[in-house]
């Protein structure tokens, strides 16, 4: 059964990005379950520096436990996950350090200002004064919200928001950056707002991202992606080399044959 | 399996400082507070539910319930003055439930996901996290003992003082409490549920409304309880902190109770324990 899955898990597993090239993520063997219900079943992966990564899966893959577990949320009941090269749970601040996160759910104070919600942050990472103030204005401007600073959260729009939280997340330069569903809400100008702004920082600033999404429109074909069904991840690699290994026309029509049919059970391994 | 993993050796410095530590736990404060200045519902609301209790039911019992001379009140005293110890506990059992609470369900989730992302170690972020809550109750009950004062409570000048330790000793219980409650109950998915179930009976079953004695006059077995609810002490603790004086066996339950809430809590929040992955937890899918 499902054997020309197999088969593609197999084709498109050069698991390095490329020979020799940093790793920004390593996830190995992650295995989670909330009771009875398998959320991630022995889900391995890489991610290299310096590259867009996209975690592709439809509601249910197990997108955010597995986000939850990279940030320590808690711990994965089988498994290890290394971020540049620090084991999350030997050295969790080591590890947490180098990581910023955009959650799926908003996750800005809307009582406190936009401002006040950024030097929350950076006491969180032990940044304060004059070196806080520097970042948290260098943060907003470049999200072009520096003259919003001193708006309650609340007033601001999701679009708003969502870049905000962005800006957060880099507050304190993590190397890798992890967005659960980030467009989610957003109109197509917002969406495509964002997805522009986080790839120019991959590009120009050389930050490994992490994207979980089930909209096919934000991948692009230079992309890596890891296709997550049902807590199994059924391909990764380079997007061409997705689309090849399934046979089919372009990353919409591999993502429709890898996520369909295993509905419920688990992919033959 | 990867075994080597060079760059960890040449990534730059590892750890905190002293200073970043500071920084960290200012933070968490000032957010708190921040965040207390712009409720001011909130903040009415920590104040309107002891002062009824003060006004209107206190003064109907004046008549009725008399308060023999019991340490560590010298003369005799209104009911009033005997209630206000325990409403100030109230308060802080209160603030203690709902800032623990509204961590994980109601507009602030996420709040908890954000700090415990911090690279900072986690007993630390909790700590600090109950140090804020237990300081903005301080300031509800500071704030209460001054309206109260209109209305003739007034212990000794130097009771304001010596009550202080108190205050911050049973506000860092009842935060523990609430943080030990809000990672380990999944039933009680709202404030209500929490009402009827831990505010209410620890402060009826306590010594906030009625002498100890005189409970004990009527049921024996209502005074064990009573005796064994840690509201009683930390009542019984700033009862006689307000006037200057210590109870070794309330400071020894309540010291107890703080160091068994906060080893709780902080336990439940322990990534490898996994108890906030059962339920749909904190900011997870919103
Ligand atoms: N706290 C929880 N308790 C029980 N089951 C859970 C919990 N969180 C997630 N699950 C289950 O684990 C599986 C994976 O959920 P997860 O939220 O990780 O998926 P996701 O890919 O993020 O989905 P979505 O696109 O809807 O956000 C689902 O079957 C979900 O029902
Ligand atoms: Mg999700």
């Amino acid at each position: 059964m499902n054997s020309a899955l197999h088969d593609l898990r197999l084709y498109a597993e050069p698991r390095t990005p490329w020979p020799g090239a940093e790793l920004a993520l390593e996830v190995e063997h992650l295995s989670h379950s909330y009771g009875a219900r398998k959320a991630l079943n022995d889900v391995s992966f890489r991610a290299g520096a310096a590259t867009f990564t996209v975690l592709l899966g439809l509601n249910g893959a197990g997108k955010s436990t597995l986000f939850a577990l990279i940030t320590r949320l808690f711990n994965a009941q089988a498994g290890g996950i290394h971020i540049f090269g620090h084991e999350l749970r030997r050295q969790p601040g080591e590890a947490l350090r180098r990581l910023g996160v955009v959650f799926q759910a908003r996750t800005l104070d809307l009582d406190l200002s936009v401002w006040q919600n950024l030097l929350y942050h950076a006491a969180l990472h032990g940044m304060s004064g004059r070196e806080a103030r520097e970042r948290a204005g260098r943060v907003l401007a470049q999200v072009s919200l520096g003259s919003r600073a001193q708006e309650k959260a609340r007033n601001l729009s999701g679009g708003q928001m969502r870049r905000v939280e962005i800006a957060r997340a880099l507050l304190h330069g993590p190397k890798l950056l992890l967005l659960d569903e980030p467009t989610v809400g957003l109109d197509i100008e917002a969406r495509a707002d964002i997805v522009r702004h986080v790839r120019r920082l991959v590009a120009s600033e050389g930050l490994s991202v992490l994207w979980a999404t089930h909209l096919i429109d934000e991948v692009a074909d230079s992309d890596h992606a890891v296709v997550l069904h049902n807590g199994v991840v059924r391909a990764q690699g380079r997007v061409s080399a997705i689309v090849a290994a399934a046979g089919a026309q372009d990353i919409g029509g591999a993502f429709h044959l890898l996520t369909q049919g295993a509905a419920g059970g688990e992919v033959g391994e | 399996m990867s075994m080597a993993h060079p760059s960890a050796v040449v990534n730059s410095r590892q750890g905190f400082s002293l200073a970043q530590y500071l920084t960290c736990g200012r933070g968490i404060v000032w957010r708190e507070a921040l965040r207390f200045l712009h409720q001011r519902e909130r903040f009415v609301s920590a104040l309107v539910r002891p002062l009824v209790w003060l006004f209107i039911f206190a003064a109907g019992f004046r008549q009725s319930l008399g308060i023999a001379i019991i340490p560590p009140y010298e003369t005799y005293i209104p009911y009033e003055v005997y209630i206000v110890p325990g409403l100030l506990a109230m308060i802080q059992l209160f603030n203690g439930m709902q800032s623990s609470l509204s961590m994980v369900y109601d507009r602030e989730t996420g709040s908890m996901r954000t700090l415990l992302v911090s690279p900072f170690p986690r007993w630390f972020l909790l700590s600090s996290k109950l140090v804020a809550g237990t300081l903005v109750s301080i300031l509800q009950v500071y704030a209460f003992l001054a309206i109260a004062w209109f209305w003739e409570v007034e212990p000794p000048l130097t009771g304001y003082f010596t009550v202080l330790p108190a205050l911050v000793l049973s506000g860092l219980m009842f935060g523990a409490l609430g943080m030990l409650l809000s990672s380990l109950i999944k039933q009680l998915e709202n404030f209500a549920g929490i009402m009827n179930f831990v505010i209410f009976p620890m402060f009826f079953a306590s010594s906030a409304l009625y002498p100890l004695w005189q409970v004990q006059q009527a049921s024996l077995p209502l005074f064990r309880i009573c005796w064994l609810n840690p509201f009683t002490h930390a009542a019984e603790l700033i009862r006689f902190a307000l006037y200057g004086k210590l109870d070794p066996l309330s400071l020894a339950v309540v010291l107890g109770c703080t160091a068994v809430f906060m080893a709780g809590a902080i336990g439940a929040y322990d990534p490898a324990r996994g108890l906030i992955a059962l339920r749909r937890g904190p900011g997870g899918n919103g």
